[in-house]
């Protein structure tokens, strides 16, 4: 790009802003280079903000054909050296898995953004839900680790986008930001700063050079392999099959245990600097009440009426939902705490806190299709509250 | 009298092959080896250079080709070798990207997308070798089998019409497009180099003996019995009309093949940007960053 | 009765055909017979040896050391590149 594409990236200064856009001008902030997606409700705007914004910054948009064709795009694009993004919803997140696969099995880094919806099937096209997940979890076949970022606000959408890009480069694989159509449809203040403030990671770089016997996929220290970019004389072969180090097939049970472990390994390496979560008023509580996305907004407003009412309620906001903080949930269990999930599906990251807190959880959940209301989240906490003095927590039912 | 012949342990295309992997997982009469040694040789004397080539395959028997080619290869999923190229050649226009797949992986899972990438006229190039079942999987039908052929999931002979791949390539708007066979190498060579040097989305269907998979069901013989079929029944006719061009692998129609189209279109490049032969730079611009970190700096 | 009017090239005694010479590679070789069905001089035929794979591999036939013509055919057709030709010293016109 040039250094008139270069200064148009970076839109410095403080906007109002819609979350879908502030998503998008994060992707360009974190010098995302190209984006392949399809048009889905409630993400569209992602596209749409990102199809004027590219040609302006030297970067490439293009609308694909479906969901599959978009994430191939972008796997694609990634081995050239670029940052490359793709935006969607459920029904394209399913879509999505094949190659999300792949993207994981050859540890190539990107950005997928979940702007979620009602589902199953085609749903609630146009209202909120937190229902996948799991899905984001584990919706491509096999054993593969994954990073998702829950974004709260439109700030969020921003910054988290930008961590999103930060976090695939140094582990080299897809990233999710898992976002929600009210975070994503909202308006709000959102604060860019300048360049140099805006954090950069790069992707670790091969110490040889070409033709100078890479192994591909040479782990290192960091169980993190180096990328080369294809065009530079590597003659690098990238293959969804199980592989040896070099890169080639090689279909063996001993090979294929190995490469899988080193995968989850690769991740459970990192998961201490990678988690993220906020506490709100959690050094003296009892009852734990966790959620993320929207939900976490009327989850701080119930715990504020919630204090003032003399119930011991904090709020643990989960800002990565994968890794999940299950060193923290296990510890506030052990020091006697009780945990309310409040979360806009059946129970699904709550599945994550029953198994790290080892007790079962009080539910408060909506399938999705409204913001959830503080009303339900406070007579969700007081019900908690009730067993919880009464240590009668075990006949709360779910 | 000159000497018999002449026993070495290389060829001289092992230079563009992962040599180290050979031998190759493909049937003795399989077509796919002569159809990867004419991309091969076309590669090598393109002038392009070797590091820019790229080839990009799906899955399938013709899908291994990328792992076999000494280039930047890249096996990818099942019908979607294509828009992974895309992604790849609209961020590096510089690098010369080849996808090399088969008839089930382009034109079944994969024909959403090679519709697409022909009508956008995205400047790849396109090699289907054309066996008319699947292979790796044991022979089942796919969208070219010919009606009434025996597959393993079409035992009382397939019920349905095959594509016409040229006539369609040409109906979605490739801008190059030929037929030849695993036999015909020399006028495939030339096919391919042809399609290396032009630009816009092209287009080249090889057929191909698929001895175990195909052949035997069908009593087609053996690979040679096949290439038999192939130098019995081809005929070159360029100014046949596409859509005359189907196939029915019966003993008395004639196969067509040759070098049916070759147009100009406008390449694909987004609006808004500067398109690529205007472009100093490839998009995705990394001023002059070394490729390899000192081991200090790390 | 007429004569045969025969078009001959102006520099038909300036062409040459060249030679070529048949290099092989035993082990590679998986017994297609594609290169000995359709050499164009019909230069190859089977081994009587097998390689260790159990094929025979492709030879020049005996009488046919100086019919390569250097066509190149054999190098592409090979779907196992076991056999190519390379231009021997000399020619024939």
């Amino acid at each position: 790009m040039t250094p008139e594409q270069a200064d148009r990236r970076i839109l410095t200064g403080s906007h109002f802003m819609n979350g879908d856009t502030a998503c998008a001008e994060g992707a360009l902030a974190a010098g995302c280079a190209f984006f392949a997606g399809y048009p889905i409700t409630p993400s569209t705007e992602i596209a749409e903000r990102l199809a004027r914004r590219m040609p302006e910054v030297g970067g490439i948009y293009i609308q694909m054909e479906d969901e599959l064709a978009s994430m191939a795009a972008i796997l694609g694009a990634s081995w050239t050296g670029a940052r490359s993004m793709t935006a969607t919803s459920g029904p394209g997140f399913s879509l999505m898995q094949e190659n999300i696969g792949l993207g994981a099995f050859t540890e190539t880094p990107c950005v997928v953004v979940d702007v979620q919806r009602g589902g199953p099937s085609t749903g609630l096209p146009t209202l909120v839900s937190q229902a996948d997940m799991m899905q984001a979890r584990w919706g491509s076949h096999g054993d593969y680790p994954i990073v998702a970022y829950c974004p709260a606000s439109c700030q969020e959408m921003f910054d988290l986008t930008i961590k999103a890009f930060n976090t695939a480069d140094f582990l080299r694989t897809p990233v999710f930001v898992m976002a929600d159509e009210i975070v994503g449809h909202m308006t709000e203040r959102v604060v860019i700063p300048e360049k140099d403030d805006i954090p950069h990671v790069e992707r670790k770089r091969p110490r040889v050079g070409p033709m100078e016997g890479l192994r591909l996929y040479e782990p290192g220290d960091s169980l993190i392999p180096s990328m080369p970019r294809v065009g530079r004389g590597y003659r690098i072969h990238v293959t969804g099959l199980t592989h040896d180090q070099r890169g080639y097939p090689a279909t063996d049970a001993a090979t294929h245990d190995s490469l899988v472990r080193r995968l989850a390994e690769k991740l459970t390496r990192h998961t201490a600097e990678l988690t993220e979560f906020e506490e709100t008023l959690t050094d003296d509580a009892e009852i734990v009440l966790v959620a993320y996305g929207s939900t976490a907004r009327s989850a701080r407003r119930a715990v504020a009426v919630l204090r003032e009412e003399g119930i011991r309620v904090g709020l643990l906001r989960l800002i990565t939902a994968w890794p999940f903080p299950a060193e923290r949930v296990a510890e506030l269990s052990e020091r006697g705490c009780s945990f309310v999930v409040a979360e806009l599906n059946l129970g699904q990251m709550a599945l994550e806190v029953e198994r790290h807190a080892h007790q079962s959880v009080l539910l408060v959940n909506h399938a999705g299709g409204a913001m959830m209301p503080p009303a339900a989240i406070i007579e969700g906490v007081k019900e908690a509250w009730t067993c919880h003095r009464e240590r009668s927590w075990s006949t709360l039912t779910r | 009298m000159s000497p018999r012949e002449i026993v070495v342990d290389a060829h001289p295309l092992d230079g563009l092959l992962r040599s180290d992997r050979l031998p190759h997982i493909w049937c003795p009469g399989c077509g796919l080896g002569p159809a990867m040694a004419c991309l091969a040789k076309a590669m090598q004397e393109s002038g392009i250079p070797i590091e820019k080539h790229v080839c990009v395959s799906g899955i399938g028997c013709s899908g291994r080709v990328a792992g076999y080619l000494n280039v930047d290869s890249f096996h990818t999923t099942h019908g979607r070798a294509i828009p992974y190229a895309t992604g790849i050649k609209l961020c590096n226009p510089d690098l010369e990207v080849t996808v090399f797949s088969g008839d089930g992986d382009l034109f079944a899972i994969g024909g959403n997308h090679f519709l697409h990438a022909a009508r956008r006229n995205i400047d790849i190039n396109v090699i289907c070798v054309n066996n008319f079942n699947y292979g790796m999987t044991g022979g089942q039908l796919g969208p070219t089998t010919p009606y009434a052929a025996r597959t393993s999931t079409t035992p009382y002979g397939n019920p349905e019409g095959p594509l016409n791949l040229p006539h369609l390539a040409a109906a979605l708007g490739a801008v190059f497009v030929a037929r030849w066979t695993a036999l015909h190498v020399r006028q495939l060579e030339k096919a391919i180099a042809r399609a290396l040097e032009k630009r816009g989305f092209t287009f080249i269907e090889v057929l191909a003996p698929c001895p175990v998979g195909f052949g035997r069901p069908n009593d087609l013989g053996e690979g040679l019995d096949e290439m038999w079929f192939y130098r019995r029944q081809c005929v070159v006719d360029e100014d046949a009309r596409l859509e005359e061009l189907d196939i029915d692998m019966s003993k008395e129609s004639a196969v067509v093949l040759g070098n049916f189209v070759d147009r100009e279109r406008p390449v694909y490049h987004p609006m808004g940007t500067e398109p690529p032969e205007r472009r100093e730079r490839p998009v995705v611009y990394h001023p002059a960053e070394p490729e390899v970190r000192a081991r200090e700096a790390l | 009765m007429q004569a045969t009017v025969i078009r001959q090239p102006l520099v038909q005694s300036l062409l040459t055909i060249p030679k070529g010479e048949v290099y092989i590679i035993p082990e590679r070789c998986k017994g297609c017979r594609f290169c000995i069905d359709f050499c164009p001089k019909d230069v190859l035929e089977e081994s009587q040896d097998m390689n260790h794979k159990g094929y025979h591999y492709a030879v020049v036939a005996p009488g046919k050391e100086d019919g390569c013509v250097q066509c190149g055919f054999c190098e592409l057709v090979c779907p196992e590149f076991a056999i190519y030709s390379r231009e021997a010293a000399g020619s024939v016109s």
